[in-house]
């Protein structure tokens, strides 16, 4: 029974981790119409960031400066920001497939710099023993899970409120103008790259605080935690859920990391242990498929974008 | 000496970095076409050149095996086998637009959302290849080939003068095609303005069509070449998907040659990057070539103005 709540409080963790970084792409393609095809890359930064931070000093190593574990929160947002404007000021002028492009290539090279730079990184082997915020206060393994999730809610809550508020202000307005309409937004004199640009930094900072918080949960940190179908997750979570709307991105998080979990344990319970590389293939068609499906006979996703009227019109 | 020795280390990067252009540029005229005509950018298109290399695979260990020809590791049957892989792919490209990006455009799909289904579709191709041929790598040829030095201080193994050779045939065919006969002017029509050529009476579905099976056929030559230089795995193409995309961005859009022209300069950079950088970071030099071609020219060296901006 508690082998079962152990579970659950986990797998909730893990859906909020992932429900922040939904909420940041949310901001990027549901708000704006742009297309990341590397958040992996952004989540990654954030999550090296806050290892680089505030892990223990290793003699062998330039980063682990054992800072506190929100400076490492601020740094890691601070990072995946700055990423995200190097891509963010080449592509915004282009059409909207170079910032895919682009996108997806970052995240390419920040793999490889995760596996290379073993003085800062650690290579292969990643970076061990990351501090947990307030983990001697807790004894039990369990209790810490669960303060952990309560952090996470009051986190994920935060972005989340922050993130309907920033979408009904007026600057958020704009982020849909220019989505709509371009040519219209910048008639009315708004400038639609200003405007692109701070919504792909603030989506990536969002995606860079969701990789620190998972970091600072699991304690290690290795180039295999950020393969490229995290990405891919990601965007079936929002895509499933509805995107441009921050309630279905969390529900869509829910439904596919469910949907991840439960395939993943079936095929490992019915599949011989010689077939699990296959067995993992079956499960990535499997949610390419939901993607697809899901873009031909359901676009707009479980709950889509909600219409808005202007109240001056209602 | 040391000087010698640092020149034929020169001159072997460059032959090398011709021989990866060479199928960097396969990739990349079909990464060219689908942003011109089709519009939007393919993140599926490396696996075609993965199924590609696999259909031939496939192919030469059913046809019987025939004496090497001349200095070559394969023989006629191999020859054969980039024909029907070739036909195969453009088959198989043509399925995927039957069951997925046909069926977004007749929904008036934005293109970016075709850009979101294309990473679905290489998820599912990918992985397609590993259920079918397994996570292991495969060979087309246990021949062991003797380089051969084709000018001083540069070694070439036989296949790969002949991928070089062959990859200008193919790039010449496609070129005669475009510019020479009415399917090929339809295509360039649809280049220009889809709108415009629907009401000249072109068949654009026919255009699209012919579109994705060229741009199979390139792949699966380059997919074949890939794996007759290399090895094939099932992330033969993924890894390439990156420099391809380079390729075709910095040859510009909208020019064929400049899609080769591209994939030979990618090709070269990376394996001039060696004699500078670790070799760790070499996959990494097509993304610091994409930034500087989208900070400073992002039409492409051979590019129109307008092709790249929004």
């Amino acid at each position: 029974m508690m082998g079962i709540v152990a579970y659950l409080v986990f797998f909730a963790i893990v859906v909020l981790i992932f429900g922040v970084a939904t909420l940041g792409l949310n901001l990027q393609w549901g708000t704006t119409g742009l297309f990341n095809a590397g958040v992996v890359g952004f989540y990654g930064v954030g999550g090296y960031t806050q290892a680089i931070l505030t892990a223990p000093g290793r003699p062998e190593l330039l980063g682990n400066l054992g800072l506190p574990w929100l400076v490492g929160i601020a740094g890691a947002m601070a990072a995946s920001a700055i990423a995200a404007a190097i891509v963010g000021v080449a592509t915004v002028r282009l059409r909207g497939d170079y910032l895919a492009i682009a996108t997806f290539g970052i995240a390419v090279a920040l793999q490889l710099v995760a596996l290379n730079w073993e003085r800062l990184t650690g290579g292969s082997l990643g970076l061990t023993s990351i501090p947990r915020p307030l983990a001697s206060v807790f004894e039990e393994p369990l209790s810490y899970d669960l303060f952990y999730l309560c952090l996470m809610l009051a986190i994920a809550g935060t972005v989340y409120v922050a993130l309907e508020r920033i979408v009904r202000s007026p600057w958020g307005r704009v982020l849909k103008a220019v989505r709509e309409d371009e040519t219209a937004a910048v008639a009315l004199g708004k400038d639609a790259r200003r405007f692109r640009l701070q919504a792909f930094v603030l989506g990536s900072t969002v995606i860079g605080l969701a990789g620190a918080l998972y970091v600072s949960f699991i304690g290690f940190v290795s180039p295999f935690d950020f393969v490229p179908i995290i990405t891919f997750q990601i965007w079936t979570m929002l895509i499933v859920g509805g995107s441009g709307n921050n309630k279905g991105a969390l529900l869509g998080v829910l439904i596919v990391w469910g949907l991840w979990t439960a395939s993943g344990t079936l095929i490992s319970k019915l599949v011989p242990a010689a077939f699990q590389t296959q067995g993992g293939a079956v499960q990535a068609i499997l949610i390419g498929l939901v993607l697809v499906v899901t873009l031909l006979f359901k676009p707009r996703g479980l709950i889509g974008e909600e219409p808005v009227v202007s109240r001056h019109l209602g | 000496m040391h000087r010698e020795a640092g020149k034929t280390l020169l001159a072997q990067a460059v032959a090398d970095g011709l021989l990866t252009g060479a199928i960097l540029a396969l990739g990349a005229l079909g990464v060219s076409l689908s942003l011109q005509i089709l519009r939007f950018a393919n993140f599926s298109h490396a696996e075609l050149l993965t199924w590609g290399a696999y259909i031939a695979l496939t192919f030469t260990t059913f046809a019987t095996a025939g004496t090497p020809i001349g200095p070559l590791s394969f023989g006629w049957q191999l020859l054969l086998a980039v024909v029907v892989a070739g036909a195969a792919t453009g088959l198989v490209a043509l399925a995927v637009d039957r069951l997925v990006f046909n069926q977004l455009r007749a929904r008036h799909a934005h293109n970016l959302t075709m850009v979101f289904a294309s990473f679905g579709v290489a998820l599912i191709l990918r992985n397609l290849v590993l259920l079918l041929w397994g996570p292991d790598a495969h060979y087309y040829s246990d021949e062991l080939q003797i380089a051969v030095e084709v000018l001083p201080g540069i070694r070439l193994l036989p296949d790969q003068v002949f991928v070089l050779a062959l990859t200008l045939v193919l790039v010449l065919a496609l070129h005669l095609v475009l510019r020479l006969s009415r399917l090929g002017m339809a295509m360039r029509a649809m280049a220009e303005s889809p709108a415009l050529a629907r009401v000249c009476g072109i068949e654009t579905e026919k255009a699209i069509r012919w579109t994705w099976i060229a741009s199979g056929m390139l792949a699966a030559a380059g997919g074949v070449f890939l794996g007759l230089t290399v090895q094939l795995r099932p992330d033969m193409g993924f890894n390439l998907l990156l420099a391809i995309f380079t390729a075709a961005i910095l040859g510009g859009t909208g020019s064929l040659f400049g899609a080769v022209i591209g994939g030979l300069a990618v090709g070269l950079a990376e394996n001039l990057s060696v004699l500078i950088i670790p070799s760790g970071y070499k996959a990494a030099v097509p993304f610091m070539l994409l930034m500087l071609v989208l900070y400073f020219r992002p039409q492409g060296l051979f590019g129109a103005a307008d092709r790249a901006a929004t």
